[in-house]
């Protein structure tokens, strides 16, 4: 199969799966025939797609699906908790089969003949039809004229039948087949009904099985050898139809039944209109990056440009273009990173059935607040940010907020409030996922990091608060004493916490006991042009980011102090390390008798270190590269830039040296 | 059916090594190099090579060789194996030979000092001797080195 089409077909096909989640969850709670239009529409599209693929299964899933959901569009059938609960299940058996086509190419192995059955039950349930199990009785009902024919069949003599017809598995021809078993059977009498309509049976728009309502004086061994005369069948059941006046009865209270139960669709919610999906243009990110290489040269050219107008002659006008092209690169530059950002929305969109699904599962009542889905952030962190968040949003269901009960006692609303915000802050996105839950008890955090030797019992006493919740990112941690599916392993803060850092970003915990928790997730806006600070160290230069420099001071030499082995500054009274770059990159210095020197402080959270540098050249903007692979584990160092005489120069990353 | 490959031939000292044509992106004179903290000693930094930044090793220091000066006729070969870029600094780069498949031995246990781990062969071309260098265990040197360490 063309791999092109794969992937359009995976990426259309987690588009259409998302939005089915969250119009379901839409549907539950405020269900409007909009609502249901989306879901079928994506429904139906996912089962086109599927179908044109050859994924057999995600198209039959599908198509029993519309079925349920074609019901409950037509007002035939109510959206109850449970039909949205079988929706859900199919809509998570097709995102396993798209993931598996993702790794291997086919839908493998996943079981769903039970969740069809569930879909079939609902709905013959619903139609007010007896089970299959009672046998003799009408499954199936049939217009005025076939039961017309029924009736006077039943005054001759002669019998109804329906025969179930299941064919191999494996069965390439079904059609012909099928054509097989109605030759058979014609032999023996008429056939008044097939179930699917005998046009789809010719085309083969049919499963493995169907149903045919035969007209006959035979008797059931009779039909069954004449079936099993067909190769490749792999069951037949037979099934002598009683007919009564009872399906009249049937057929009415049908209808009687589905005029109870159905909502009037109009009337129960017109401002929830169902969102249209965003039009969305599908660029490669690879044709993207180049655009942004193209970007990052122009830069480069710039700084280049900026360095040579040194000479007097034309120096007005040639700042003149250079002030000109300052202002095409930089809008040039917003204008590629608009192309990369993506509103966090298509992360936020997960939670809702996440938060549904926890609340079920932990017997929690939990109200999900969503603040600031439009912000936008770079695609590739985007990428990268579900699964932390994931984490926390999980942690705060089972770690944080109480049962129904435990929150009454404390005179609480029986239903906790979990709050996902994000906002732009500078030049950072924060996102906020808070908690009006019991807090982190810092008593317990405290016994257990003793527990596990992070901290002595004298240290212990003299942390600040936002060193034990710190604890909380150590690995193996966790409070909980109950290990739950869901969280608990004490694997999770720490990978959450190495995540976001590894994409530029900090955590941070606030907790009030009773009251709730917040973890605060810092991101840059992109990954891939920055301001930064250029200094000399020895002959070599290097970048510090701005966005992690508080502040630069000169300082005379006896102001710098030893404690401890470790130098210090005193910054309007706070003690502040200072680390020499000189000793920690390994470059040589002349010792010089300077009587000054230059700190950069950098921060970190509420982490503060000053780092002595040679020299500071100034600020520039930088562009981003990796280092490759070949050298990506080196400490300190964040990546490289290229500066305007085409020199590398390295950038520090300020997150491991503090 | 004979498979004949293609080296490109390049000496360290006086002796003459080959890394198959495949690898080899570009050839470079010697440019300006950013020294990197804290990497392997071999790894002599990084350079900007049109806009790309490249590792660039002293393959001298890589195989435990005294490292040489850098003259007119040092240069830096770039190699890609997979999704690996390196620059491979040497004495010199001289020509692309072609070498049947066959003639192309197994390492000695020492060849020139250096360790056959980081070998593929030694191919001939009338007397001249070509160390055929195995990229892989120079270019990963994580793999290599903790299998060295078994």
């Amino acid at each position: 199969m063309d791999s092109r089409y794969l992937n359009v077909f995976l990426e259309e096909a987690s588009e259409h799966i998302e939005n089915l989640n969250s119009n379901l969850l839409n549907l539950e709670k405020t269900p409007s025939h909009e609502v249901v239009e989306e879901i079928f529409r994506s429904a139906h599209t996912l089962k086109g797609m599927a179908g044109t693929m050859g994924f057999n299964k995600i198209s039959e899933l599908t198509h029993e699906m519309e079925n349920l959901l074609h019901e409950i569009r037509s007002g035939n059938f109510p959206v109850t908790g449970s039909v949205v609960d079988v929706l859900l299940e199919c809509v998570d058996l097709i995102q396993k089969m798209i993931d598996k086509i993702s790794i291997e190419g086919n839908e493998g192995q996943v079981e769903i003949n039970a969740v069809i059955d569930k879909l079939r039950r609902l709905l013959e349930g619903e139609r007010g039809l007896p089970s299959k199990q009672s046998s003799g009785e009408v499954e199936e009902s049939f217009n005025e004229f076939e039961l017309r024919i029924m009736e006077e069949a039943l005054k001759k003599g002669l019998k109804i039948w329906e025969i179930l017809v299941k064919l191999n598995d494996d069965c390439l021809l079904k059609s012909a087949r099928a054509f097989l078993v109605f030759k058979a059977l014609e032999n023996l009498g008429e056939i008044i009904k097939t179930k699917p309509h005998v046009q789809d049976i010719e085309d083969e728009k049919f499963e493995n099985e169907f149903y045919i309502y035969l007209v006959t004086s035979k008797s059931e061994k009779e039909i069954m050898g004449a079936v099993n005369s067909v190769s490749e069948i792999k069951s037949v059941t037979v099934k002598e139809i009683k007919i009564s006046a009872g399906i009249n009865k049937i057929g009415e209270s049908e209808s009687s039944i589905s005029k109870q139960s159905t909502p009037a669709p109009d009337k129960i919610n017109d401002k929830n209109k169902v969102k249209n999906t965003t039009k969305t243009l599908r660029v490669d990110i690879e044709r993207l990056d180049n655009l942004m290489n193209l970007v990052s040269e122009l830069i480069i050219i710039k700084t280049r440009l900026e360095e040579q107008d040194k000479s007097p002659e034309h120096a007005q006008r040639r700042r003149e273009a250079l002030e000109y092209l300052a202002r095409i690169t930089s809008s040039l530059h917003d204008a590629v990173m608009k192309v990369r950002m993506v509103p966090i929305e298509n992360v936020f969109n997960r939670f809702p059935r996440v938060v549904r699904d926890l609340s079920k599962e932990l017997k929690k009542q939990v109200n999900l607040i969503i603040e600031g889905a439009e912000t936008e952030l770079d695609r590739s962190i985007i990428d990268e940010i579900g699964d932390p968040l994931i984490h926390l949003v999980r942690n705060a269901m089972d770690h944080g907020i109480e049962t129904p009960e435990e929150r009454v006692k404390k005179g609480k609303p029986k239903e906790g409030t979990l709050k996902l915000k994000a906002y732009h802050d500078g030049n950072n996105v924060v996102i906020e996922v808070s908690d009006d839950g019991c807090g982190v008890d810092l008593e317990k955090v405290l016994e257990k990091a003793q527990k596990l030797n992070l901290v002595d019992k004298t240290q212990g006493k003299k942390l600040k608060e936002n060193e034990i919740l710190n604890f909380l990112f150590e690995s193996g941690f966790s409070t909980k004493e109950k290990v739950t599916d869901i969280s608990g392993r004490g694997v999770g803060l720490d990978v959450v916490k190495t995540k976001i850092e590894s994409l530029g970003g900090s955590v941070e915990i606030k907790t009030r006991k009773n009251e709730g928790t917040t973890f605060l997730i810092r991101l840059p806006l992109t990954l891939a042009i920055i301001q930064a600070l250029m200094v000399e160290l020895g002959k070599e230069k290097y970048a510090i980011p701005l966005n992690s420099i508080k502040e630069i001071v000169i300082l005379q030499k006896e102001e710098l102090k030893k404690v401890q082995n470790n130098e210090v500054i005193l910054l309007r009274g706070n003690v502040v390390p200072v680390l020499r770059l000189h000793d920690i990159l390994d470059i040589s210095t002349d010792e010089s008798g300077e009587e000054t020197f230059t700190v950069v402080i950098v921060k970190k959270g509420d982490k503060e270190v000053g780092l002595i540098v040679d020299n500071l050249l100034g600020e520039q903007e930088i562009v981003i590269k990796s280092l490759g692979n070949f050298l990506k584990n080196i400490k300190f160092i964040a990546g490289a830039t290229i500066l305007g005489n085409g020199q590398v120069a390295l950038i520090l990353d300020v997150n491991a040296l503090i | 059916m004979e498979e004949i490959r293609q080296f490109v031939v390049f000496k360290l000292g006086q002796e003459e090594y080959a890394v198959d044509i495949m690898h080899v992106n570009t050839i470079e004179r010697m440019m300006p190099i950013t020294r990197v903290p804290k990497a392997p000693d071999y790894v002599e930094g990084v350079i900007n090579l049109r806009g790309e930044i490249i590792p660039v090793i002293d393959l001298k220091k890589r195989f435990g060789l005294a490292s040489g000066e850098v003259t007119a006729d040092t240069r830096i070969i770039i190699v890609m194996l997979d999704d690996l870029t390196v620059g491979m600094i040497v004495d010199s780069a001289t020509e692309v030979v072609q070498l049947p498949q066959d003639s192309i031995e197994p390492p000695p246990s020492v060849a020139g000092n250096i360790s056959s781990d980081f070998l593929e062969g030694v191919g001939k071309i009338g007397d001249r001797l070509l160390i055929i260098l195995n990229l892989e265990k120079i270019m990963r040197p994580g793999e290599a080195e903790t299998r060295a360490a078994m």
